[in-house]
């Protein structure tokens, strides 16, 4: 499906929502207010039309000095005939997509796509940890690249690229095997409980 | 019986702990980043460490007398780094191999540490990006040579 197609099709299914589209040269792309990501992100995921179950990259632009500041990005896959998503009963055609959301610089949060695909947790840790955009309702937001202790976010335009700050060379233990277990116990069940509301139902053979 | 030859020979104390310990260098399996592979290389049939006594590369840090710095070092490795180094038995040695373990190379960052001697005290810096396998085995002979003349009575 072509960007004017899509347009259309998500402008009928999220009627608030603003979504325009941005030129671009290799997939179509679109730019989302803020507030409509998770029912348009949904709409994506969940349309037999469009059918785009796999989320490929998360990621930002610092664009300082001009605002919105921010541009997350999201990337996403319809991968076709491979996989169906739920409820669907034909495959979509298989396709890319390409999703903006501005963000301005004195309020640079936006909610968590977590929710809708599961995968978005550590790339979006990423963009936290290197943009210091906050994701509401990630289920672990914390530092994935840079030590857990460091100050200031890399990636932004006005975060100095050398430092002269003497080396940590010793860091305490992070965790029992206990805590890690349970850490990820916690993480998944929370991830399996936002992409599924209601309980799928076994399929009756 | 004086045309007898006793199979004996006499040297000092502290030449024979300096012969022992310079011939058996056993460092510690580190890679950090390319340089890695150099040292691989070095440790391998065309280069052959093993000539030098050093090809025993140890998986624990608590068989090894020498740490080989093969690479950039993060900021976030450092603390990993000198907890393998602590974790060594004396007497040991480190060289630092390559530009960016000397003093962070070409990333002059927020990143890597600008030179491994602010976390573990360096014996012998090897110049190269990344040093051949020779200016390895130099360095290595090198730290022999130094080896060879630390005092024990020091």
């Amino acid at each position: 499906m072509d960007a004017s197609g899509l347009l259309d099709l998500l402008r009928v299914a999220v009627p608030g929502a603003a979504i325009e589209p941005l030129s671009a040269v290799d997939m179509p792309t679109l730019a989302v207010d803020r507030d409509h990501l998770l029912e348009v992100s949904r709409v994506l995921r969940d349309d037999p039309r469009l059918q785009y179950a796999l989320l490929v990259d998360v990621t930002a632009v610092d664009r300082l000095p001009n605002e919105p500041r921010f541009e997350m990005v999201y990337h996403m896959a319809c991968i076709g005939a491979a996989f169906l998503t739920a409820g669907a009963t034909a495959p979509a055609q298989a396709s890319r997509l390409r999703l903006k959301v501005g963000l301005p610089a004195d309020d640079a949060r936006v909610p968590s796509v977590t929710g809708i695909w599961p995968t978005a947790g550590w790339p979006e840790r990423e963009v936290f940890d290197l943009f210091g955009i906050i994701f509401v309702d990630h289920p672990d937001l914390r530092r994935i690249l840079m030590p857990d202790d460091w100050e200031g976010y890399p990636l932004r335009r006005d975060s100095p690229v050398q430092i002269r700050k003497d080396a940590a060379s010793w860091s305490p233990l992070q965790m029992t095997a206990e805590e890690f277990a349970r850490n990820v116990r916690v993480g998944h069940d929370k991830a399996v409980k936002r992409a599924h509301p209601v309980a799928p139902k076994p399929d009756v053979q | 019986m004086a045309d007898i030859e006793i199979p004996v020979l006499t040297t000092s104390v502290e030449k024979m702990v300096q012969w022992a310990r310079r011939s058996a260098i056993w460092p510690v399996t580190f890679g950090l980043a390319c340089c890695a592979i150099e040292m691989m290389a070095m440790s391998c049939g065309r280069y052959d460490i093993a000539r030098f006594g050093a090809e025993v590369f140890r998986g624990s840090p608590r068989q090894s007398d020498l740490m080989i710095v093969a690479g950039r070092l993060s900021r976030k490795m450092a603390p990993v780094l000198r907890r393998i180094y602590d974790q060594m038995p004396e007497p040991k040695w480190v060289i630092s191999m390559g530009a960016c373990a000397s003093c962070g190379g070409v990333f002059d960052n927020y990143a890597i540490v600008q030179g491994c001697d602010q976390i573990v005290p360096v014996d012998v810096f090897v110049p190269g990006c990344p040093p051949r396998p020779e200016s390895l085995i130099y360095g290595i002979v090198q730290l022999q040579r130094k080896i060879d003349q630390q005092r024990m009575s020091a």
